[in-house]
């Protein structure tokens, strides 16, 4: 092979030496290489140059820094305007981020350029040592611990070694039952909503009372019970569970009976939120009546009692049974007969 | 020259400075050991870097925003520089971040550094990782601080989640939904350990200043302390560094921290923050105040978590809707739970591995030399199938954006994910390992035959061939430093006297794995001086 190889190369360049150099091991390892000088180590001007490049970066640096002072306090922070391509931002917040960036980044270009062609780029090999420690200082550590743990009768002394780790056992029990007022037991708190016998569906926009003629074939609307307020303080709370979408259905095109009779008219209330882990479903396609969790894409079938079709969700969304009522509103029949939202081990 | 070290010369100032600290905290031992300590140089080695520097910029940003930040859910009606917003219920929390982005000079600047240092530092972490386990730094002395690196990891991905969820604006507060609902999904105790986490009901009014809490004081404080350790840990036990001419298990080649790395590291800082910034003042990421203030009966479409939750949130989307009632008449939701266990698994997977791998190997001496990831294939192939892993779960998590982006059914990107959480990774590890097989195999005939010169030479008889160059010895060296293990031989089925050798389950599980590791589909023979030695001697080149 040798012959054949790039003759000229083989036999003078400093591949060919090594390749040739030794017959014991051919893959030993030759050492660390010689240092190779850089432009900077040999021509003084070349140093100059980057010595003057990093002076021009920290510069820079200095200058960005008071352009931020100056934009601090000469951009108002309610000015916006269009740049391209970012489109209409606060000029203050553009204005910070370049500066500031500018700033920092400039100094540390400066330092890394320093560093890489200033500072000494010969390598140092250092050496290392293993961690485990020798046998003696093994030893001496050992008989250490032996010593210390018989002068302290830890082993001898059954009955304050069995009573000490019987109170370090239960101390930290004062510490967990300290937690006890996180918050309150669940008891039946998930099992019941603000729907009740008689309570009207109210408009969740317009916050009036729903009447049938109200809801048109195909559309969605969002229903609360009569009586929460916005600005209630358990408003959150409330809604969390109460949440109702109501949609109207061909009572033909409904296939679950039981669904039909909840309803009025093809009028069907269900419960808003989702039975997978509790996002609000509003996703509604009127043509195959099925609903669509944009949290994690659970769909159900409105027209089939809401059953899931897709998805992670495990069962349909309860449906709230209503009624007209002799004044022409829409009104609940009573609470939800299942817990709504995510499913829980007590759920049943 | 010599005057630095002359003791006749009174000592200097910053000397007499230097003097006073060492009398009172030892500097001078301490400054012996690592002042000029060497560090060994590669493009990878700066990934953990970038982590440490984006975690101290989330700290001093951080405690910036909490200057100005309410972690209350106390309602209001915001009355304020956003105009949109004006006469909406929102929590205090809310509106707060409504201040810091709008009232707040430079405010919005900080909260956008601070949640894009998040991402980036999770990025960063992530990727150091792969590097740590793709060239082996994990092996015996530094499984330690794998795991303290790992725990980084896992409480920064908390850190994020608490941290995002803090502005409680229609996005944050889907996500605490979600964690919500996932907790009531446990068997047994999840409504209990719910009300307890949300002070009752969801969604309360404790869950952002126990978020907050969590998010300023107790997560970081345990990282910091983590930090510390694997940094300590990586000094004590000196960096890794690649096979090389002069670099050996024994030493450690490379420049010195002062002033080399000083420099480096500390520029490195200020490069980091500096694009971060630049990136935060140019490009917006969470902006709440287009989201709105979170009501529990409304959502955003496209709701996403940040980026390092998107395999959790696959995991939970793929998940068929299994859901059991049980005999005792208590309801188990497969539908959560399974995905909140397999969340545990994937990455113990992973944290694990060193432990593994040293089981397998039965290695215990110390390893400083990084390994070429082609060097080890299963390895290398694990790596990546675990990758292609949270991959698909990560699709599954995005199906939404998928489907939308690309026009495609999110059922059928579902049903894919679905099934690819099975098959992709196998297949993955296949490929992965043919590929690492072939490298070597390029290595080797490297070594053997040279490199390709791209010379081509006419043979009298008219043959046509490609001059190869040999290799240095350098280069040589390099491609054969690394030790390859033989696989675990199964032992004779029975001893000397004829008795039949019971071998245990694990023994024989550890065998086989060894031979898949090691054995003749696992990796190809690096080339042997006496090959080397025949090829070169032989003038049968072609």
């Amino acid at each position: 092979m040798s012959s054949e190889h790039l003759p000229s190369e083989a036999d003078h360049g400093p591949a060919g030496q090594v390749a040739v150099a030794d017959h014991e091991d051919p893959f030993k390892d030759p050492g660390l290489p010689p240092h190779e000088p850089r432009k900077q180590d040999i021509d003084e001007r070349s140093a100059k140059r980057s010595e003057r490049t990093v002076a021009l970066l920290f510069t820079i640096s200095m200058l960005a820094t008071i352009g931020f002072i100056a934009s601090f306090v000469a951009f108002p922070v309610d000015k916006m305007a269009y740049v391209w391509p970012l489109g209409h931002v606060s000029i203050l917040h553009l204005m910070l981020g370049l500066t500031l960036g500018i700033a920092l980044f400039c100094i540390g270009a400066g330092a890394v350029h320093w560093a890489r062609t200033l500072m000494s780029d010969v390598e140092i090999a250092d050496e290392r040592h293993d961690i485990e420690a020798d046998a003696e200082t093994r030893a001496k550590v050992f008989a250490d611990f032996k010593q210390g743990a018989e002068e302290s009768g830890f082993g001898r002394r059954k009955l304050l070694r069995n009573t000490l780790f019987g109170a370090l056992t239960l101390l930290p029990l004062s510490g967990i039952v300290l937690l006890r007022d996180l918050g309150p037991l669940p008891e039946d708190k998930l099992r019941h909503t603000l729907w009740g016998k008689g309570k009207r569906l109210i408009n969740e926009n317009t916050e009036e009372p729903l009447r049938p003629e109200d809801i048109t074939l195909g559309s969605l609307a969002f229903a609360m019970p009569e009586g929460l307020k916005k600005d209630d303080h358990d408003f959150n709370v409330e809604i969390a569970k109460a949440a109702l979408m109501l949609v109207r259905i061909h009572p033909d095109d409904i296939k679950d009976k039981k669904s039909l009779d909840w309803g009025h008219d093809g009028i069907l209330a269900f419960s808003k939120i989702c039975t997978h882990v509790g996002c609000p479903v509003s996703l509604y396609e009127q043509q195959t009546h099925h609903v669509l969790c944009p949290c994690h894409q659970s769909t159900f079938d409105l027209a089939d009692g809401a059953k899931v079709i897709f998805g992670p969700a495990g069962h349909a969304l309860p449906q709230l049974k209503i009624h007209v009522n002799d004044d022409g509103y829409l009104e609940a029949l009573g609470d939800f007969a299942e817990p709504v939202g995510p499913s829980f081990w007590e759920r049943g | 020259m010599a005057t630095a070290t002359d003791s006749r010369r009174p000592a200097s100032k910053g000397e007499k400075v230097a003097d006073w600290a060492d009398g009172r905290l030892g500097i001078y031992g301490l400054a012996k050991a690592n002042m000029r300590k060497i560090f060994p140089d590669h493009w990878s080695f700066m990934l953990g870097e970038i982590c440490l520097y984006s975690f101290i910029i989330i700290i001093l940003t951080g405690v910036y925003l909490t200057l100005f930040f309410k972690p209350s859910m106390a309602e209001l009606v915001y009355d304020g520089s956003y105009g949109p917003m004006n006469g909406i219920h929102m929590t205090e929390a809310y509106a707060s971040t409504l201040d810091i982005s709008f009232d707040v000079r430079g405010g919005l600047l900080v909260r956008q550094i601070h949640h894009w240092a998040a991402l980036i530092f999770i990025a960063a972490m992530a990727v150091h990782m792969m590097r740590v386990f793709f060239t082996g730094a994990f092996r015996k002395p530094r499984e330690i601080n794998w795991l303290f690196g790992f725990l980084l990891l896992v409480l920064g991905c908390i850190a994020g989640f608490t941290g995002y969820s803090l502005p409680d604006d229609l996005l944050s507060g889907t996500g605490v939904r979600f964690m919500q609902g996932a907790i009531m999904g446990m068997p047994l105790v999840g409504t209990y350990l719910a009300m307890f986490l949300y002070g009752g009901e969801f969604p309360g009014d404790d869950v952002i200043p126990r978020f907050f809490s969590i998010h300023v004081l107790l997560v970081p404080g345990i990282m910091l302390g983590l930090l510390v350790a694997h940094l300590i840990l990586v000094f004590y036990h000196k960096h890794t560094q690649f096979a090389g001419p002069g670099r050996t298990n024994k030493n450690v080649v490379g420049m010195p921290l002062l002033p080399v790395y000083m420099a480096k590291a500390g520029g490195f800082f200020f490069l980091v923050f500096g694009v971060i910034t630049v990136i935060a003042g140019a490009v917006t990421i969470n902006p709440i105040w287009v989201l709105g203030p979170y009501r529990p009966d409304q959502v955003s479409t496209g709701a996403q978590p940040d980026w390092y939750m998107g395999w959790t949130e696959g995991m939970i989307r793929m998940m068929p809707g299994w859901e059991w009632v049980i005999p005792t008449g208590h309801t188990i939701n497969f539908g959560v739970f399974i995905p909140l266990m397999v969340v545990g698994v994937i990455p113990i997977a992973i944290a694990l591995y060193p432990f593994f791998e040293s089981w397998l190997t039965g290695d215990k001496r110390e390893h400083h030399i990084a390994d070429r990831p082609r060097n080890v294939p299963t390895r290398t192939a694990f790596g990546v199938a675990w990758l292609s892993w949270v991959f698909m779960c990560m699709i599954g998590g995005g199906n939404d954006l998928w489907a939308t982006h690309l026009h495609l059914s999110i059922n059928s990107i579902t049903w894919f994910v679905r099934i690819g959480f099975f098959v992709v990774p196998p297949i993955v590890f296949w490929i992965t390992r043919r590929i690492c097989l072939g490298l070597q195999r390029r290595d080797r005939d490297k070594v053997l035959h040279g490199r390709e010169s791209g010379i081509i030479k006419r043979l009298p008889h008219g043959e046509f061939i490609e001059v190869h160059e040999p290799l240095a010895q350098e280069e040589m060296h390099t491609l054969t430093a690394h030790e390859q293990y033989r696989p675990l031989e199964a032992g004779p089925k029975v001893d000397e006297n004829g008795v039949v050798r019971k071998q245990g389950v694990v023994e024989r599980v550890r065998t086989k794995l060894s031979k898949n590791y090691f054995g003749d589909a696992g990796q190809i023979p690096k080339p042997t001086a006496e090959e080397y030695r025949e090829v070169t001697s032989g003038h049968g080149h072609h």
